[in-house]
C-alpha cells in the first residue's frame, strides 16, 4: 500500500487521487472517530411516509440553507438576497436559491399583459406579446450572473469576518433559456448607426442600462427560462434581458423595452452608481465584464474543520471572458500550489466546479484558490488589485459596497481547533 | 386584372427578415407613455419647465421624508453636498460624482417618487431637477430649467471619468 504524498505543501494532495482510487485514500481515510453502533429500523423505515406534494421542495431538515436578506421588512431602499455556497454543491443554483437584487422589490406581472418594445434606430419598430416570444427558436446555455458589487467586502482595509454566503453570495449560476436577441433585432431592422441598446425594466424604478449593440448580437437572449422552468418573480419574471458574463445590473429584469441609439443614455446606474472610484479620484465607467474569479466554498467561514484527517476543498470558479481553464489551490497562503481539478463540462462564462483532497494535520493552514480563463486571465492576488484599485478608508459592514469588481483572492485561515476565519494573506 | 393586382400586392409586401416575423409593428405614438429615456446631449427631453423654487414646494411635499430637510439626507440619500472623492469608497453625490445633468430628470422621472414612480408631472420632474442644481450650486436660483437649459448644465465631475470598455477587454494589454 503506497502512502499519500502531498503536491504541495500543508497537505494537498495529487487531485487525480480520486481517479486512482483505492487503496492509498482508502487508508488515508481509516480511523474516522465515530464509535461503531448497532444499527435498528429507524421510525421513517417502519410506516408510510409523507404525502407527495405538486410542486416539491427541499427537506425540513434544509431549512437552513436559504439566502440571507439585506432588507427583509422591505424598506424604502434596494433588497439584496445572497446565495449560500457553503451549502451548496455543483454549479446549477436552485432557482429559489439565486441571489438577487431588487430595487424597489419583484415587480408582479401578468404574463399576458406584458409587452416587449424594440424601437428607435430599427426600420420597423415591434412589439412583443410573450405568446409571440414563445414561438421564437429557443437556445439554452448555463451561465453565471454576478453583481458588480460581489465580493466587496474584500476592498476591506482589514478582513471582514464573514460566510462565503456574505462575502460572495451575489453570483449564482442557472441555465437559461429564451430568444436570442439577435434574431428580434433582425427582424426590427438594425440602423447602420446604432451602436448601443438602452434596455428598461418594468419594476417600478423603470430600471435602465445602455449595452453595447456588439454584445446584443453577440450572445445576448431574453431569458424565459432558469433551469427548466419558468424565470422566478426575483430573476424577471416573465422575462429578462440576459448577457452572459457582464454585470449583473445590466442584465434587466422584467424586461419590456430595447431602444437603439448612437449614444449610451448614462442612466443612474451607469453614470453614478456601478463606476468605481479609483485611487486617483476619477472613477471606472463602463466596466462590463466579471473578469476571472474563484473562491473555496468548503471549507469556509461557518463550514467548520471536524478534526485532523481528509477532507475534499471544493470551491467555484468562473470568468465573464470564456472559459476556466485551471484553478491552483494553496493550504500555506500561496507559499505553494497544486492544480485543483476541473468538474466537467467546463463552460464558458459559466461556474465551475473544482475539487482537491486534502489531508489537514490539524494544525493552522491558510487556503486560497486562483484561477486563470482560457483568454488569457488570471485572477489577481488581493495584493496586486488593491494596489491597483485601492482600498476603503473605514471597515465596511458585510453588506455594503466600499467599491466594485473585486475579483482577487479570498484567504480562509484553519485554526488549530477547528474554526475557519476570514483572512488576507 | 386579378393577376395584376396580386402582383402589385406582392411588390408592395415588406421584405421580411427569415424569421417567425411575430412582432407587431409599433404605430407612431403608440410608445408615447413608455418613451422615457434621456440621452446626455437632452435627447427625449419633453417640453415643460420649471424652477427651483416650485421645486422646492414638490420636495417639502413628495421627497422631503426620504431625502430630509434641504436635502441633505435622510433615510436616503442626502442631495447635497460635495465631499471630495479622496478614498475608493467615498460619497458619491450629484455634485461631486453625476456626469451630466440629464440623469437626474431622467431618473426622477422613471424611479421616484420611491413609493409613485412616474406620478409627477414634466414641469414638476423639471422643478425638481431645477431645485436639486440649485441647492448645489450648480445653476442659478432664478434659472428655469427645460429641454434646452438642461443639457447645457456642466456638471462639475463631468471629465472624471476612465471608460473601461471598449478599451480595457480581456485578453488585451493586462490592467486591473
Amino acid at each position: 500500500m503506497k502512502d499519500l504524498v502531498p503536491v504541495a505543501g500543508n497537505g494537498l494532495l495529487d487531485r487525480r487521487e480520486f481517479l486512482r482510487g483505492g487503496a492509498a485514500l482508502a487508508a488515508a481515510m481509516t480511523g474516522y472517530s465515530v464509535k461503531a453502533e448497532t444499527l435498528a429500523e429507524a421510525p421513517w423505515s417502519k410506516e408510510p411516509g409523507t404525502l407527495v406534494p405538486p410542486y416539491g421542495g427541499p427537506s425540513p431538515f434544509e431549512k437552513g440553507v436559504a439566502r440571507t436578506l439585506s432588507n427583509p421588512k422591505g424598506e424604502p431602499r434596494t433588497q439584496h438576497a445572497r446565495t449560500p455556497h457553503h451549502l451548496l454543491q455543483g454549479t446549477a443554483t436552485p432557482n429559489g436559491l439565486h441571489f438577487t437584487i431588487s430595487h424597489a422589490g419583484n415587480a408582479e406581472i401578468d404574463p399576458a399583459q406584458h409587452r416587449l418594445a424594440i424601437h428607435g434606430l430599427v426600420k420597423r419598430p415591434l412589439v412583443f406579446t410573450l405568446d409571440a416570444l414563445m414561438r421564437y427558436p429557443m437556445v439554452s446555455r448555463f451561465t453565471f450572473v454576478e453583481c458588480g458589487g460581489n465580493s466587496a467586502p474584500l476592498f476591506s482595509p482589514e478582513p471582514v469576518q464573514a460566510s462565503v454566503q456574505a462575502l460572495h453570495g451575489l453570483a449564482s449560476c442557472a441555465e437559461w433559456t429564451g430568444v436570442p436577441l439577435s434574431s428580434l433585432l433582425e427582424e426590427a431592422g438594425i440602423d447602420p448607426k446604432a451602436k448601443w441598446v438602452i434596455a428598461e425594466g418594468a419594476d417600478a424604478p423603470h430600471l435602465s442600462r445602455s449595452v453595447p449593440l456588439s454584445k446584443i448580437m453577440d450572445d445576448a437572449m431574453v431569458a424565459l427560462y432558469q433551469n427548466g422552468e419558468r424565470a422566478m418573480p426575483g430573476q424577471g419574471y416573465p422575462m429578462r434581458l440576459l448577457l452572459p458574463g457582464w454585470e449583473g445590473n445590466m442584465n434587466v429584469k422584467w424586461l419590456r423595452r430595447l431602444q437603439l441609439t448612437e449614444q449610451p443614455a448614462m442612466s443612474y446606474y451607469e453614470a453614478r452608481t456601478y463606476a468605481p472610484i479609483l485611487p486617483n479620484g476619477k472613477a471606472y465607467r463602463f466596466y462590463f465584464i466579471q473578469e476571472v474569479k474563484s473562491f473555496i466554498t468548503r471549507p469556509s467561514v461557518g463550514v467548520d474543520m471536524k478534526g485532523a484527517g481528509f477532507y475534499e476543498i471544493s470551491g467555484i470558479a468562473y470568468s465573464g471572458a470564456g472559459r476556466i481553464a485551471k484553478v491552483m489551490v494553496s493550504a500555506d497562503g500561496g507559499q505553494s500550489w497544486a492544480q485543483a481539478a476541473l468538474q466537467e463540462p467546463v463552460m464558458a462564462k459559466s461556474f465551475t466546479r473544482f475539487r482537491i483532497p486534502w489531508q489537514w494535520n490539524g494544525g493552522p493552514a491558510v487556503l486560497q484558490s486562483r484561477a486563470w480563463d482560457d483568454q488569457g486571465n488570471v485572477q489577481p492576488t488581493r495584493a496586486e488589485i488593491i494596489a491597483a484599485r485601492g482600498q476603503a478608508a473605514r471597515v465596511p459592514p458585510a453588506t455594503a459596497f466600499p467599491s466594485q469588481h473585486y475579483n482577487g483572492i479570498t484567504s480562509w485561515a484553519i485554526e488549530a481547533n477547528g474554526g475557519v476565519r476570514h483572512a488576507y494573506a | 386584372m386579378l393577376t395584376r393586382s396580386v402582383l402589385l400586392m406582392l411588390m408592395a409586401a415588406p421584405v421580411l427578415a427569415a424569421g417567425p416575423n411575430l412582432g407587431t409593428p409599433l404605430a407612431h405614438g403608440e410608445l408615447a407613455a413608455w418613451d422615457i429615456h434621456i440621452l446626455p446631449d437632452g435627447t427625449g427631453l419633453p417640453r415643460g419647465s420649471g424652477t427651483s423654487a416650485q421645486g422646492a414646494a414638490i420636495y417639502a411635499q413628495k421627497c422631503m421624508h426620504c431625502h430630509g430637510e434641504g436635502a441633505k439626507g435622510g433615510v436616503n440619500a442626502a442631495l447635497v453636498g460635495a465631499p471630495p472623492l479622496n478614498s475608493i469608497d467615498a460619497t458619491k453625490t450629484i455634485a461631486n460624482f453625476w456626469p451630466y445633468s440629464t440623469t437626474i430628470f431622467d431618473f426622477i422621472r422613471r424611479s421616484m417618487p420611491w413609493q409613485q414612480p412616474r406620478s409627477l408631472t414634466d414641469d414638476e420632474v423639471y422643478a425638481l431637477t431645477a431645485y436639486i442644481l440649485a441647492m448645489n450650486k450648480l445653476i442659478g436660483e432664478k434659472d428655469v430649467m427645460n429641454a434646452q437649459t438642461l443639457p447645457k448644465v456642466k456638471m462639475p465631475n463631468r471629465d472624471g471619468f476612465i471608460l473601461r470598455f471598449p478599451d480595457k477587454t480581456p485578453g488585451a494589454e493586462r490592467d486591473l
